[in-house]
């Protein structure tokens, strides 16, 4: 049977009829939010479905919206069934002073390493994951660079002067 | 040819001059190459622009055996101290070329995570401009490394400034 | 399902176990990733990776630049084949904006994209025959990268970083030059191919040397995320340009190679076999190649005519925002996968409306199968743990970003 949105959505919903709490289609693919409660069960119900197979996480990572109160730091995962070639997402969103979710690696060995990016670049702690260190910046570094508060150029470098580059040492984004 | 005087069957000239034609010719280079510029490094050892007419036919991976140190690629924050503790392995005299925009100065990545230039940590002889270089820059880049080499007095690496400049990176 | 610990069968072995940094530099790892093994003997145990040795923050830096002068970053995530990453940029922006581009300029697209994967699959299959010791290969095979440069040089002026083409189509038509160079490549590349091709298919000592290293299972190589040729030579035949056809892809008839070990020889032999289907869709595209526009009319993002320009008062203000990145996207998010020289590269896009992306996410393939290396080693010897690596092709650029 040829999935689409409407068939995916309608058998998340009947499998967790109340964890699924927004769902959108931006460009044509299927976008659920869910809580970080509720995350793992969903990915074994639609990896073990057998109408849905979901065979393939294809990506995990992190998102961070300071406006959200409450909902700041966001986990995505995209998901492909490769059977049926159906892709759709799924969002959780949690609040930044409790960045703490459970990891998908049981389900998908796949994001270990996905997982330990979103934690080096947002500080999101996932819990049970075998070795939550950081992978792509150095070990002692005490900040989680991509949060929208820090700024891309090191502050310390000397020979490049940030009145020729339009930042006079404002974070944020140059063009607003 | 350096200057000197000439006869049948003999040259004389300075020992400096000597050692220099000699070192200039046969320099064994490190090739340190990370990134994009390491792809046109493989492509300048290649047959179409071969480095090896120039006296580099062995690439020494070790740094106790290479004369001349070649930074190839971004050298991220992380990778400091190993290029640091790999350019103190060398054994004198040695050359440091740094050789893409990434080597020189950081290049487009002007973040947080990439080393501004690698003379931010190890003193370097020539800096070759380029995202990435063409192989003939690069050559010209090693030829002005052997006229570096041809010309250098004997005495220059006891020297004080020379070891001014060493403090400087607070290596030896 | 079995969390993996990386030191975990350290109890049937006699004797000391020693332990190797197959350190940061090293000359056949190609590229910059430490690996720490614990080694009994020659043969290994267990291995530990670093990796982030050339983090140059890709994501963040796309945070901050606009759309059209995010293209040079993507050209430096696999940069052995820039070209594929700058087309699907392209086209995750032209999904957002929902634009169509005209055949012609999806034709050229598709010509660029197969020679960047010939030049991608001609560095990993050379640089494999170099690990087992056969230095030949190389030396022919990078002459034949040459031409495929003068070609890429032909189109947009650079070697290997290309930032080829622009959103909405190419940047300029293919010259009469380009119809030579092509013509040439397309009749005297499979004879040289296959030259080389001859020297390691069925050669004895290669065969021995890389039948039977670094296996893995088609199902475990799914868990681990793999895509792209390592996939492929599992047994397992997904393609993005066949599954999402992008870029008129469908119009094209070219078949999938598949192994069955997915042991190093057939990783070989499945990039051996992809080059001459690239051959053929080359091919294919470059004699029906269309007449028409190369590019689609999207003034916001396109350059106008430099005439235009000069004379129009309209072209002019259109010139003038795009080169100062000044044009406002539409709010949206968009995913969008192309096949690259690894594997499905994805491109996950998040616009808020303004003029620089709010997220943008690689999905890169070598740092998602990188991960399985330590697997795929264990127990086998150190040589084997090399050509293993080299098989993989792992960059460094996309490893990191």
């Amino acid at each position: 049977m040829k999935l689409n949105n409407d068939i995916v959505f309608a058998a998340i919903k009947r499998q967790f009829p109340d964890a699924v709490l927004d769902h959108s289609e931006p460009h044509g693919m299927l976008t659920l939010e869910t809580t970080r409660e509720q995350i793992i069960p969903m990915l074994v119900f639609v990896k073990n479905d057998p109408e849905l197979q979901v065979n393939f996480l294809t990506s995990l990572c992190g998102i961070h919206y300071p406006q959200n109160t409450d909902k700041e730091l966001g986990i995505v995962y995209h998901l492909h069934s490769f059977l049926h070639n159906f892709r759709f997402r799924i969002k959780v969103f949690f609040p930044i002073n409790d960045p703490v979710i459970p990891t998908a690696t049981t389900v998908w060995p796949t994001a270990n390493w996905m997982e330990r990016e979103t934690y080096d670049f947002y500080g999101v702690l996932f819990t049970g994951h075998p070795n939550l260190k950081r992978i792509l910046n150095v070990e002692d570094l005490d900040v989680f660079p991509m949060r929208k508060e820090y700024r891309l150029e090191d502050g310390t470098r000397t020979d490049k002067d940030d009145r020729f580059f339009g930042r006079d040492g404002h974070v944020g984004r140059e063009f607003d | 040819m350096p200057d000197g005087y000439g006869g049948e069957g003999f040259f004389a000239t300075s020992l400096s001059k000597a050692i220099g034609l000699a070192r200039a010719n046969s320099i064994w280079p490190l090739p340190f190459a990370t990134s994009c510029c390491g792809i046109e490094f493989m492509a300048t050892m290649g047959t179409n622009y071969d480095l090896a007419r120039f006296g580099m036919e062995r690439l020494s991976f070790s740094p106790r055996q290479a004369d001349l140190l070649m930074v190839m690629g971004t050298i991220a924050k992380k990778m400091g101290p190993v290029l640091k503790q790999v350019y103190t392995q060398m054994a004198e005299p040695k050359w440091v070329i740094a050789v893409g925009a990434c080597a020189s100065s950081g290049g487009i990545f002007d973040t947080y995570s990439v080393l501004q230039g690698i003379d931010k940590v190890i003193p370097v002889d020539v800096y070759v401009p380029g995202c990435p270089p063409r192989p003939e820059q690069i050559i010209d880049g090693v030829m002005k490394i052997q006229e570096l080499v041809k010309n250098e007095p004997l005495r220059r690496r006891f020297s004080p400034e020379y070891q001014h400049l060493l403090d400087k990176y607070q290596i030896g | 399902m079995q969390v993996q610990s990386y030191f975990s069968s350290l109890d049937n072995f006699d004797g000391e176990l020693a332990t190797l940094n197959l350190g940061p530099t090293h000359p056949a790892t190609h590229g910059i990733f430490q690996n720490v093994l614990k080694m009994d003997g020659e043969r290994i145990v267990s291995a530990e990776q670093t990796i982030g040795y050339i983090h140059r923050a890709f994501e963040k830096l796309a945070e901050r630049r606009p759309y059209n002068q995010i293209t040079p970053i993507t050209d430096r995530l696999n940069y052995c084949s820039s070209p594929i990453n700058n087309m699907g940029w392209h086209m995750t922006v032209e999904k957002l904006i929902e634009v169509e581009l005209p055949k012609r300029a999806q034709y050229m697209r598709v010509i660029i994209m197969e020679l960047s994967r010939i030049a991608d699959h001609l560095i990993c299959n050379t640089v494999i025959g170099v690990d087992t010791g056969a230095l030949t290969g190389f030396t022919y095979m990078f002459q034949e990268r040459e031409r495929i440069y003068d070609l890429f040089e032909e189109v947009c002026g650079t070697r290997l970083t290309t930032n080829i083409g622009r959103i909405g189509g190419m940047e300029r038509d293919f010259s009469p030059r380009f119809h030579t160079l092509l013509k040439d490549f397309l009749k005297t590349f499979p004879k040289r191919y296959e030259e080389f091709n001859r020297l390691l298919e069925r050669n004895r000592i290669f065969m021995d040397r890389t039948i039977g290293t670094g296996p893995i299972e088609g199902n475990r190589a799914l868990e681990w995320g793999f895509t792209g040729p390592n996939l492929r030579a599992a047994g397992i035949d997904y393609d993005v340009r066949v599954m999402e056809p992008y870029s008129s892809y469908e119009d094209f008839d070219f078949i999938i190679p598949v192994g069955e070990n997915g042991d190093t020889y057939d990783r070989f032999m499945v990039r051996q076999e992809e080059v001459r289907q690239s051959l053929r869709i080359i091919q294919q595209a470059y004699d029906n190649l269309p007449q028409g526009p190369y590019h689609a009319e999207v003034p916001d993002y396109y350059l106008p005519d430099k005439d235009d320009v000069y004379t129009k008062m309209e072209a002019l203000i259109y010139h003038f925002k795009v080169v100062m990145g000044e044009v406002p996207a539409p709010k949206g998010e968009v995913y969008h996968a192309v096949e690259g020289g690894n594997g499905e590269l994805g491109f996950y896009l998040v616009s808020d409306g303004g003029r620089q992306p709010y997220r943008l996410h690689f999905r890169r393939p070598c740092f998602i199968f990188y991960q399985a290396y330590p697997e795929m080693i264990k127990g086998s010897m150190l040589s084997d743990a090399i050509l293993t690596m080299s098989s993989m092709n792992v960059i460094a650029g996309e490893l990191d970003a």
